[in-house]
Parts: structure tokens; sequence; C-alpha cells
């Protein structure tokens, strides 16, 4: 279900969620991305978090009371409205990839879910330049739009207990690439090795909305 | 300096938390028990915020290598310093060499805690990173070396070896901020974006049921168990950001509870958010028990907010009068 307007809605009294409506697309990120640029200096707001054609916004102090709370709802309306696209002229990221193999254990899987043969897939996965939407899940982690619907492969049933830094990998629609081990229930056709985070820099991310990665094939595994 | 000298299973440096870095994909982390944590420090004429040790597991043993004032708070563990019992939620003096030991939590089970917070005068001496002392696990990097306490670790006190008012207390929140459903521990929870998408059965069995906190449960979340939820369609949703306290169904039905440790995105549809006022009493609770909901409202979660302040300014004012009293008129331990 696509929705016609945005909606507003709340993460108890820590913070609150801006959806914006329609598909996802690029344009509509980079009005999020305006958005987040504008209430970031409202004064009851400690961060502005882009998210995937949506937007969190933390509270330094919570709207005092319920008409205050609507008053903030509102003027986010009125900006949403008044947002244009920013078009953000970002880096361009080349990681060397292979696939496959021992660091991409889930090809087989998308193999037999997309009906592609191996070489299909690498070549549809390398293909597209992938902008950085936003970025979440562990430091350093990009969410990319761009990725071709036909390598779509659905989150595996039961999520992995600890994939490596530097897995490439598809969930659902999106691809991604692992900043640091942890968990994930997506699907891992690779590996590149990058260093997406160091918390002694400044900004401690590589990459930022707007920045794009590209896969260059390294190598094929089977 | 004081030494780890047990095994410490996932006790971790904690302070108030990381704020101002989800944006670069960092969640919070920090004190599960914030209330524990600030009262801790207010004992010691410390910063609010400054950084402490959180311990889950016991026992947890630790020696001090040279004078050093402490409190504790958070559960009530049977506290030994060499062979003397302590008071929980009090400030007391170790000497160089005694050994600390903290027991299993005790007390009733609506009162028993679960999480320990060793307080040290002037606060953990770790460095502070992205704003924070908290330990950070999956980015490894905060607190002591961005990973769990291990037997051997040392730690430096800020403010070891400098003279502190100890040999008083308080009365801890879990008495002083009761709060109960049906004789089962609960805690406040506003409804989020998906709530109403749910089967309006499930909407009731959520307020109405009690919930077990499972065995797999930990700083990242709490996985509960009781009458699965259930949507009216199935959802998916775009990533979108995520707070502790936020409570997600997964395709299973059974809720779980994100906690300080939590990722600071996911996509599950979202059910309700624990108040933050009410996330130290969450902190508090011990696997294996069972909590209830409350449904709540914007005001009433700011007039929870405001009855914590309420609390800690109370805690600041007694103690102001303690560190302002001559040494002789402190009470002490008996």
């Amino acid at each position: 279900m696509i929705a016609q307007r945005p909606s507003i809605s709340l993460l108890g009294t820590t913070a609150l969620i801006f959806e914006a409506p329609g598909e996802m697309n690029l344009t509509s990120q980079q009005r999020i991305w305006a958005l987040a640029h504008e209430t970031q200096a409202w004064p009851e707001i400690r961060e502005a978090v882009p998210g995937m054609n949506n937007l969190m916004l933390t509270f330094l102090r919570p709207p005092r009371g319920l008409a205050a709370l609507e008053a903030l709802e509102a003027r986010l309306r009125d900006a949403w409205d008044e947002a244009v696209a920013l078009p953000r002229e970002g880096r361009v990221v080349e990681l060397p990839v292979v696939y496959g193999g021992a660091g991409g254990p889930h090809m087989a899987d998308v193999v037999a879910h997309t009906g592609l043969s191996v070489e299909q897939i690498v070549e549809l996965h390398s293909a597209p330049l992938y902008p950085v939407y936003a970025l979440g899940s562990h430091p350093g982690y990009c969410y990319l739009g761009g990725m071709d619907a036909r390598i779509a492969t659905p989150r595996r049933k039961v999520p992995v207990l600890s994939i490596p830094g530097g897995a490439v990998s598809i969930g659902g629609a999106q691809t991604g690439v692992s900043a640091s081990a942890g968990p994930s229930g997506w699907n891992t056709i690779g590996s590149t090795s990058m260093s997406f985070f160091d918390p002694a820099l400044d900004p401690p991310a590589a990459l930022q909305p707007g920045d794009m990665i590209r896969f260059r094939v390294e190598g094929i595994v089977r | 300096m004081i030494e780890v000298l047990s095994s410490a299973a996932l006790a971790t440096v904690q302070d108030l938390g990381r704020t101002g870095s989800l944006r670069w994909g960092v969640g919070t982390s920090g004190a599960m028990d914030n209330l524990a944590l600030a009262a801790g420090n207010l004992l010691l004429g410390n910063a609010l915020d400054a950084a402490a040790i959180e311990v889950p597991v016991f026992p947890f043993k630790v020696r001090f290598d040279e004078d050093c004032a402490f409190a504790l708070t958070g559960a009530d563990c049977a506290a030994r310093l060499d062979e003397a019992p302590l008071l929980p939620w009090w400030v007391h003096q170790a000497r160089a060499g005694q050994v600390l030991t903290l027991g299993l939590p005790q007390g009733g089970a609506q009162q028993r805690g679960s999480r320990a917070m060793l307080c040290l005068a002037g606060g953990v001496d770790v460095p502070e990173v992205l704003g924070s002392r908290s330990t950070q696990l999956r980015g490894a990097f905060g607190g002591h070396e961005g990973r769990a306490l291990r037997r051997g670790d040392v730690l430096r006190a800020a403010g070891g070896g400098a003279a502190c008012k100890t040999g008083f207390g308080l009365v801890p929140p879990a008495l002083a901020l009761p709060l109960q459903q049906g004789g089962v521990a609960a805690v406040r929870v506003l409804p989020a974006a998906e709530y109403m998408a749910f089967e309006p059965a499930s909407r009731d069995a959520f307020w109405a049921g009690e919930w077990k906190i499972t065995s797999q449960s930990d700083r990242y979340g709490y996985r509960l168990e009781g009458e699965a939820l259930r949507p009216i369609a199935p959802m998916e949703l775009r990533s979108h950001g995520i707070v502790p306290g936020v409570i997600q169904v997964p395709h299973s039905g059974q809720p779980i509870i994100q906690m300080r440790d939590a990722q600071p995105s996911g996509g599950y549809p979202k059910f309700g958010t624990v108040i933050e006022a009410d996330m130290w009493r969450l902190g508090q609770a011990p696997i294996g028990s069972r909590i209830r909901f409350i449904e709540t409202t914007w005001d009433e979660a700011l007039a929870a907010l405001d009855e914590v302040r309420a609390w800690l300014d109370k805690v600041a004012r007694m103690v102001e009068l303690h560190r302002g009293a001559p040494v002789s008129a402190a009470r002490q331990p008996g």
C-alpha cells in the first residue's frame, strides 16, 4: 500500500518519525535530506536522522503538552511541502567484490530464488551506481537505493548469527555492505574490504548520504 | 585503580548514552538503569553522566589498588567489602587492597533487580568517544577498549584517592516510584505507528496479558513471550530510525523491546514504545520475570518524566545535606 499523504508517528517521548508519501525514489529521498537539514536547526530537535524515504527526529526537549506537539507536527508538514529536492554531488567509491565462494555463502539461494545464473546475478548487481540514501543499522552501514528488481531475494527465514564486515548482501529489494561483523537476515553473495567507520575521524563514517557506490567485479568463485 | 578479579561476563562501562551519532549508524548504548547510574553519581558528587560499571552477571569481584569512594546502586547484590556486608544504594569507602564482591541479586520477586551499578568517585576514567564513555559493542569502541570487561582488566577512577563523603545512602526508586498492574511489574507504553494495523483482539491481549522476559534477552533487546500479536495484513516497512523502548513485532507475533544497545534503525512493525521515564524499570526486570503494559498518553508520559526528574532533584538535595555536614554527623551503615 502506497500512502498518498505524509504520516507522522511517535516513538515514545524520545522521537517522532516522518514518512514521505508515494513510491520510494531518489527525488523523494533528496527532499528528506533537505528536511533533515532544515529540522536539525530547530531548537527542540536533538538529531534529524534520515531513513529510507523517512526521517526520525529525536527530541532535545519533548514538546510540552499535546498542543505543542501538534504545532511541531504542523510545522514539519509545512517544511515538507516547501522542501526542494537537494541533489548532492557525492563521491563515487568503487568497491572490488569477490562474488560467491566462501565470501558469498548465499549465492546459491539467490540463484534458486531468481532463476538466474551466477554470471547474470553478478552482472546485474555490479551494473548500477548505487546512491547512499541513509546510514543506519550499525556504525558506518549504508542503505543503498537502485538495485535491479530482478535480483531481489527475500530476507532469510532464520537470520545468520554473524556475517563478517565487508559482506555484500541482498535483503528483499535492497543491497548493502556490512561495516562490521554482526547478525544479519540478508543473503550474502560476495565480499569486499573497505573501512566504513573510524570513530577517531570527523566525520567517523566514510560515506555520507548522496555518495555513490560502484561494485567492481574482482572475481567470481564457484 | 581497580582490577577485575572475576570472569566479569558481560559487565560493561556505561554512562547515560551516546546521543547525536545516530545518523552515522551509531546506537546510543548507555546504562540499562539510567536512574541507578544518575543516583550513584549524585551520591558521589560526580557529574550526572559520569561512567560506571554495569554488572549483569554474578558473582562479580574487583580489588581496589588505592583508596577510593564508591556507590552501589541498581540491584541489591548482597555486596561485601572483604568480609563486611555493605548496604545497597549507599556510598562506601574502600581502602587500598580491599576486595569488593557482588553476589546474586536478592529480594522478593517484585523487588529483585537484575543489574548492579558500581559507581566510582569521579567516574570510570575511559576516553570519551563521539561524546560518550559508553561501550559500543557492535562498533567495538567506547567504554573499556570497546568490549565487555574481562578478568585482569584495570580501570582508573577519575577521583580515586581523593577525599569523598561516604556513609550515607537513599531509598531506591523501585520503592520510591513503584509501578505495578495486577501485582506484576509494569511499564507505560505509547502506541506507535502500526498499532492500529493489528487485530483488535491482539491489541486487547497486549494490555491485558502478562509478558514473560525470555532467556533470549540482553542489552540489545528483550524477546517476550505471550499471546502472539497478529497484524490485520502482513506489513513490509521501509527501514527507519528506532530508539530504545520501541516494541517491534516480527512475523512470529512475539514482541521484542529494543533496549539500550539497540541498532538505530529497523523495519519490523512497531506496536508501541515503552516511555523513556520507565526504561530503568525494564532495565532491572530479570530474565524469566513477567511484566505488564499500561497504555499511556503524551501528557502522562511527560508527567512521568517530570516525576523522575523530581526524584533526582530530591536525591540531589539530600546528598547536598550529607556532603555539607561534618564527617562525624554522617550516618554509618550498621
